[in-house]
């Protein structure tokens, strides 16, 4: 993982590139070794701030020889281009693949010359049609509208959202690389200004610069990596409805139940759960889609903070999630389970040997999750 | 709200929708063959696959499936705060629509309650707006 920061100088190939040599660093690979490229969502000229880079800047700018690449939005969300990866390695298209997740939207942002933002069109067309007439711009609003029900249904409260983010607080506050470095308390939270809500300015995650990298290899070229492996037990991942006001509830649910069908692992064999918080409420529905608790009790689940917590029963959003690390887009929170499962955590490092953990991503219209274990 | 709504490009599939409150109609696409909606509206039919889809004027009324107050001006002309809801249509199963609900304050919405079109009609478009019943 390249520096994390908000409006970093470096660029986003330069933060790529520092990104990919700690990957093949720690694996003890060189580039030649490498042999596939897969990331999300590939570059996109519309979104320069959003993916500046695409798996085609990487091989050309590296020098890489490969022999399978991809780099697509339509997948299963962010984690998506790392589950291409394993299906790639397993069929023998590639040995080892570089995936990678670069976003430099705080930069983009203040050097908008460089890196100038979406053409504002006069029409707006596809799904943006049916939701930017009304205000609802931004993912907040979509969101939103999913806390709102679980409140009105089973009665999830500000202060059990609160706890996503001051537990991705204290937990960031651990983290050399998270931009967030002081705790939150719930006074603080609960004082803060709407966004949209139920959500304040602390359940809504932060544009951030940085790269973040792993390295898939096939399970047979283990011999040429240096370092602790760790297996990609099962994945999954699914799209509910592309246009998410007309599904019923979230991808979170599906792509959760589905892990589970190509495991012998249980729910009760997780260590640490890394699940995607772009806005406080999806852990929630990660948590029941995942089956560690029953549809309509995350907000229970989180009550008081201590199930989630480093020394809780089920430590979640270990290096801060995107609340409190940064906005990396899906790809922190696998880094981070490979992190724990590796007991390379330093001061955020969970006890008890962990061995198995959930990483996701995603979780509104297309999620993906992976179950990561070592062996 | 007086600020300037995103101006949507009409085509084949979307003109009968936000058109149609020019003459007072909610149209929303129906299958001939098996009755059922597509929305967004398409061309074939995502439950049976057939392609005699056409608009149908639905009642505009339903209910608030679930909704945000939005404070955050995400354009320079955008008073705030406002509702963004999602209303389910009573004759549309499976349809919902994200919207504003308007005529009200935003502390007076809630989900269930029951809500009517209303439209909003800005530069040759129609916007589908929904106000409480009382």
């Amino acid at each position: 993982m390249s520096e994390v920061g908000v409006r970093l100088a470096r660029s986003p190939l330069g933060l790529t590139l520092d990104a990919v040599r700690e990957a093949i660093a720690d694996a003890g690979l060189t580039l030649d070794q490498i042999d596939g490229v897969a990331t999300y969502p590939g570059k996109m000229q519309a979104f320069l701030g959003f993916s500046p880079i695409g798996a085609d800047d990487v091989i050309e700018a590296f020098g890489l020889t490969t022999r399978w690449h991809v780099g697509a939005a339509e997948t299963t969300a962010q984690l998506g281009a790392i589950a291409e990866a394993a299906a790639a390695v397993k069929a023998g298209l590639a040995r080892h693949v570089i995936c990678f997740r670069t976003v430099y939207e705080a930069a983009a942002m203040a050097r908008p010359d460089e890196f100038p933002p979406m053409e504002r069109r006069k029409d707006v067309t596809g799904n943006s049609q049916w939701v930017s007439p009304f205000g609802a711009f931004s993912a907040a609003n979509w969101t939103a509208q999913f806390a709102t029900r679980h409140m009105k249904r089973y009665g999830l409260t500000r202060e059990q959202l609160a706890q996503v983010a001051i537990n991705d607080h204290a937990n960031a506050a651990l983290n050399p690389r998270a931009i967030v470095k002081q705790p939150l308390s719930l006074d603080t939270y609960m004082s803060a200004r709407m966004i949209s809500t139920p959500f304040c300015l602390y359940d809504c995650d932060r544009f951030t610069d940085c790269s973040t990298v792993v390295i898939v290899s096939a399970g047979d070229a283990l011999d040429e990596v240096r370092t602790i492996p760790v297996r990609i037990a099962a994945s999954a991942g699914s799209v509910e409805r592309y246009s998410w006001d007309q599904a019923e509830w979230a991808s979170a649910y599906p792509t959760g139940r589905d892990l589970w069908k190509n495991t012998d692992y249980r729910v009760d064999d997780v260590d640490t759960v890394q699940l995607y918080d772009g806005f406080s409420f999806q852990p929630i529905t990660w948590l029941e889609g995942l089956g560690f608790c029953p549809v309509g009790e995350g907000g229970r689940f989180l009550e008081g903070g201590k199930r989630i917590a480093r020394d809780g029963d089920l430590p979640m959003n270990t290096g801060g999630g995107q609340l409190g690390w940064g906005r990396l887009h899906g790809f922190g929170f696998a880094y981070e389970a490979v992190v724990q499962l590796r007991g390379e955590g330093g001061a955020r490092q969970i006890g008890g040997n962990p061995r198995v953990a959930v990483a996701t991503s995603g979780g509104g219209p297309m999620a993906a999750a992976l179950l990561l274990a070592r062996d | 709200m007086v600020w300037q709504r995103s101006r949507v490009r009409l085509d084949n599939d979307n003109r009968a929708f936000w058109t149609g409150g020019a003459d007072g109609k909610l149209n929303i696409a129906r299958c001939g063959d098996c009755g059922g909606f597509i929305h967004p509206p398409r061309e074939v039919c995502r439950h049976c696959l057939s392609d005699k889809v056409a608009p149908f004027a639905v009642a505009g009324t339903g209910v608030i499936d679930s909704y945000t107050v939005n404070h955050q001006a995400w354009a320079k002309d955008m008073p705030v705060p406002f509702v963004i809801a999602r209303v389910a249509l009573d004759d549309a199963p499976g349809v919902y629509l994200t919207t504003n609900i308007v005529g009200c304050p935003v502390e007076d919405v809630d989900i269930d309650d029951r809500v009517r079109v209303v439209f909003e009609e800005q530069d040759g478009i129609w916007y589908p707006l929904f106000e409480k019943v009382a």
